[in-house]
C-alpha cells in the first residue's frame, strides 16, 4: 500500500484497503475556524447537540476575520468562544494567540506523521507535507465528527509526481506547484491523493513542502503528501508532545498515474485569471501593470517567504501607484520576522504589514480589490471576485515574483533581483 | 427517489467563490444565502433560480473553498438537484450532507437547454429529458439514505432516536 492507503487502513482498523473502497475511519484531530465554525455549531445543535466526542482532539482557531471587522463577525466569534468554554475544548487560538489556522496546526504540533486529520477548510490538505493524511470537509461533516469522532472516506487513487534535475536557486515550492497544477489541471486529481517525490522534494525545505501540499486541492486532490524524512523529523522536534509512528509507502505500492517534471530549466510561474491551472512562465506575462501586491496566506506567509521578499525589497521602494500588503502567517512567524529585522526592511520599502489573518485572500478585509484593479498575490486562488470586486483580477505567484512586481509596479521576473 | 425540475445550465469549473462570494460568509440563514446564489458568476443569476430548478453543469462543479454555504445557498434558491460532468470532492460531500441531490452524468449537457423539463431518478440512475433516457452510476445506498433523510443532520438525529422533519 502507499502512504495514503496505509494511514486510512490504520485509521479504520483494517490491515488492507484499496482505492474506491469506503472506509469508516477514526479521526486523530480536527480543526475548524471562525468562518466555518458558525455553520458547524448550527449543524451540531440541529443534530441534537450534547457533548463533543473528545475535547482534547479538537482545535479551534480564529483567523479568517480577525480582529472582528463587523458586528456580525464579532457575534460569530462570541458564539464560538462560548462553545469552546462550554465544551472544554483544549486547543483554542483566539485573536492574537495563533494566526492562520493551517500554519498554527503545523507549527504548534497538532499534526503528526501517520495521523488522519480533518479540517473544516479546503486547505487542510497542507498537513500532508508532514506525512499525515489530511483533508478538508464542510460544516455538517465537521459537526458529525465533533459528535462521533468518525468520518466516512473513499480510499483515493494516488498520483505520484516526481521532481528531478537540479533546482535553480530562484525557484520555490510555489513555482513547482503552480507548474504542476498547470500540467495536471484544476480537476486532474479529483478525489485522488497526490504524492510528491523525487530528489528535488527530498532537498526541499519544509516551508516549500507546505506550500506544495497546501495547493493540492487546487487540482482537486483530497490530500497532497510528502513521505516523512529527516526534514520532517527535524521540523517536528520540540513541537510534538505525543507518540507517533512514521508511515511510509511500501516498495511496489501502486499509483494510478505518474508524472515526472525536470525542474532544471523551469522559470518562475504565474497563474493567470481566473483559473489556478491557467499557468504561464513569468517571461510570457511580464509587464502587466498591478495596483496591489500581496504576500501572505496559508500558502505563502511563512518565514522563508518573508525572507525572500525582504531580500528583494531591501534598499528598494514599492513602486508609486502600487501598494504592497504583507501578512505573516502566524504570531510566531511575525515575532521571528521582527527579530530578524525583516519587518523593518519591508516597512522601509513602503509595505503595509497587517496582522495574521486570511482577510484579503478571501476578499473580506485588509486589502479588498475594487473593480478594474489587478493584484499579484502569493495566495492560492484567482477565481472571479476572489479578492473583492468581480471586475478585479488576481495573478498567483511566489513571494519572490510578488516582491519584484511590487518594486516595478507591474508583473516582473524576480531573477533580476536574486 | 425521483426529482423533477426545469433546467438551468452553467459551464465548467464553477467554483464556490462564485456560488457564494466570501463577503457573505458568516451568514447562517439559508434564505439570506439563497438570495446571493451564483451572484459571483453574474449578478442577475439569483433571479434565474426559481423553486424547481435542476442545474446542469460541466466539469468540476463546486471546486475551491470548502464553504458549505455554497450548496445551502443553491438549495435555498430553489435548486432541487445538480447534474454535472464531475464534482469537486468537498462540494460533493457538502451537497449530500445538506440534502441536495447531485449526480454525475456527462451525456446530457449538449442535449438539454435552459427551460427544458427533466426528471432524475436517483435510485435507478436514469435521467429523462423529452423522452430520451440518460444513464448514470447510481449513488451508493448509504448516500441515498442520507439524502432520503434530508441530509446528514437528520440522518444523525434518526440514529440518535430524535424526531426529524424532512
Amino acid at each position: 500500500m502507499n502512504i495514503a492507503e496505509k494511514i486510512l487502513a490504520r485509521a479504520s482498523g483494517r490491515s488492507f484497503v484499496e482505492p474506491g473502497e469506503i472506509v469508516d475511519a477514526k479521526v486523530d484531530r480536527v480543526m475548524f475556524h471562525d468562518l466555518t465554525g458558525p455553520m458547524t455549531l448550527k449543524a451540531f445543535e440541529e443534530m441534537g447537540g450534547g457533548l463533543v466526542w473528545d475535547p482534547d482532539r479538537i482545535v479551534v482557531i480564529f483567523d479568517h476575520i480577525v480582529p472582528a471587522s463587523s458586528i456580525a463577525s464579532a457575534e460569530n466569534h462570541a458564539k464560538l468562544r462560548r462553545f469552546v468554554e462550554n465544551q472544554r475544548i483544549r486547543w483554542f487560538y483566539d485573536v492574537g494567540r495563533g494566526g492562520i489556522c493551517h500554519q498554527v496546526m503545523v507549527e504548534k504540533g497538532h499534526v503528526c506523521p501517520g495521523e488522519l486529520i480533518i479540517g473544516a477548510d479546503s486547505h487542510t490538505c497542507m498537513y500532508g507535507a508532514l506525512g499525515a493524511f489530511a483533508t478538508g470537509v464542510g460544516a455538517t461533516d465537521m459537526a458529525a465528527i465533533l459528535l462521533t469522532g468518525r468520518i466516512w472516506l473513499r480510499v483515493p487513487e494516488a498520483i505520484m509526481v516526481k521532481y528531478t534535475g537540479s533546482m535553480p536557486s530562484y525557484l520555490s515550492g510555489k513555482d513547482l506547484i503552480l507548474y504542476t497544477i498547470g500540467k495536471i489541471g484544476a480537476d486532474g486529481a479529483n478525489y485522488k491523493a497526490v504524492i510528491y517525490s523525487g530528489s528535488v522534494i527530498e532537498n526541499l525545505s519544509m516551508d516549500d513542502r507546505l506550500t506544495m501540499s497546501n495547493m493540492a486541492v487546487e487540482m482537486g486532490a483530497k490530500t497532497g503528501i510528502v513521505e516523512p524524512d529527516e526534514t520532517t523529523l527535524s521540523y517536528l522536534k520540540g513541537r510534538i508532545d505525543r507518540n507517533f509512528s512514521i508511515v511510509r509507502s511500501d516498495g511496489g505500492a501502486e499509483y494510478s498515474e505518474e508524472y515526472e517534471f525536470d525542474v532544471s530549466d523551469m522559470e518562475p510561474q504565474v497563474a493567470c485569471p481566473y483559473r489556478v491551472d491557467n499557468v504561464k512562465p513569468v517571461s510570457e506575462i511580464e509587464g502587466i501593470p498591478i495596483d496591489q501586491a500581496f504576500i501572505g496566506s496559508c500558502t505563502n506567509g511563512r518565514l522563508s517567504d518573508l525572507r525572500i521578499a525582504a531580500k528583494i525589497l531591501k534598499g528598494r521602494k514599492v513602486s508609486r501607484g502600487t501598494r504592497l500588503i504583507v501578512i505573516p502567517a502566524s504570531q510566531d512567524v511575525y515575532r521571528e520576522a521582527l527579530r530578524e529585522g525583516l519587518i523593518e526592511v519591508l516597512l522601509e520599502s513602503g509595505a503595509m504589514i497587517c496582522n495574521p489573518t486570511c482577510g484579503p485572500c478571501i476578499g473580506v478585509h485588509l486589502g479588498v480589490l475594487s473593480s478594474g484593479e489587478t493584484c499579484i498575490a502569493s495566495i492560492n486562488r484567482n477565481f472571479i471576485g476572489r479578492m473583492g470586486s468581480r471586475e478585479s483580477k488576481v495573478y498567483l505567484a511566489s513571494p519572490a515574483t510578488v516582491a519584484a512586481s511590487a518594486v516595478e509596479g507591474r508583473i516582473a521576473d524576480p531573477r533580476r533581483y536574486l | 427517489m425521483k426529482v423533477e425540475g426545469i433546467v438551468v445550465k452553467v459551464g465548467d469549473h464553477i467554483d464556490t467563490d462564485v456560488i457564494i462570494p466570501g463577503r457573505y460568509l458568516g451568514i447562517t440563514d439559508p434564505v439570506e444565502l439563497g438570495k446571493h446564489a451564483l451572484e459571483g458568476l453574474d449578478p442577475s443569476f439569483p433571479a434565474k433560480l426559481k423553486p424547481g430548478v435542476i442545474l446542469v453543469a460541466g466539469r468540476n462543479f463546486g471546486c475551491g473553498s470548502s464553504r458549505e454555504e455554497a450548496p445551502v445557498a443553491l438549495k435555498a434558491a430553489g435548486v432541487r438537484c445538480i447534474v454535472a460532468k464531475s464534482f469537486a470532492r468537498i462540494f460533493y460531500r457538502n451537497a449530500i450532507n445538506v440534502g441536495l441531490p447531485i449526480v454525475e452524468c456527462s451525456d446530457i449537457q449538449s442535449y438539454v437547454k435552459d427551460g427544458d423539463k427533466i426528471s432524475v431518478d436517483l435510485s435507478s440512475g436514469t435521467i429523462e429529458a423529452a423522452g430520451v433516457e440518460f444513464k448514470f452510476k447510481p449513488l451508493p445506498d448509504f448516500i441515498l439514505r442520507i439524502l432520503e433523510a434530508g441530509g446528514l443532520t437528520n440522518y444523525i438525529r434518526r440514529l440518535r432516536g430524535l424526531p426529524i422533519e424532512v
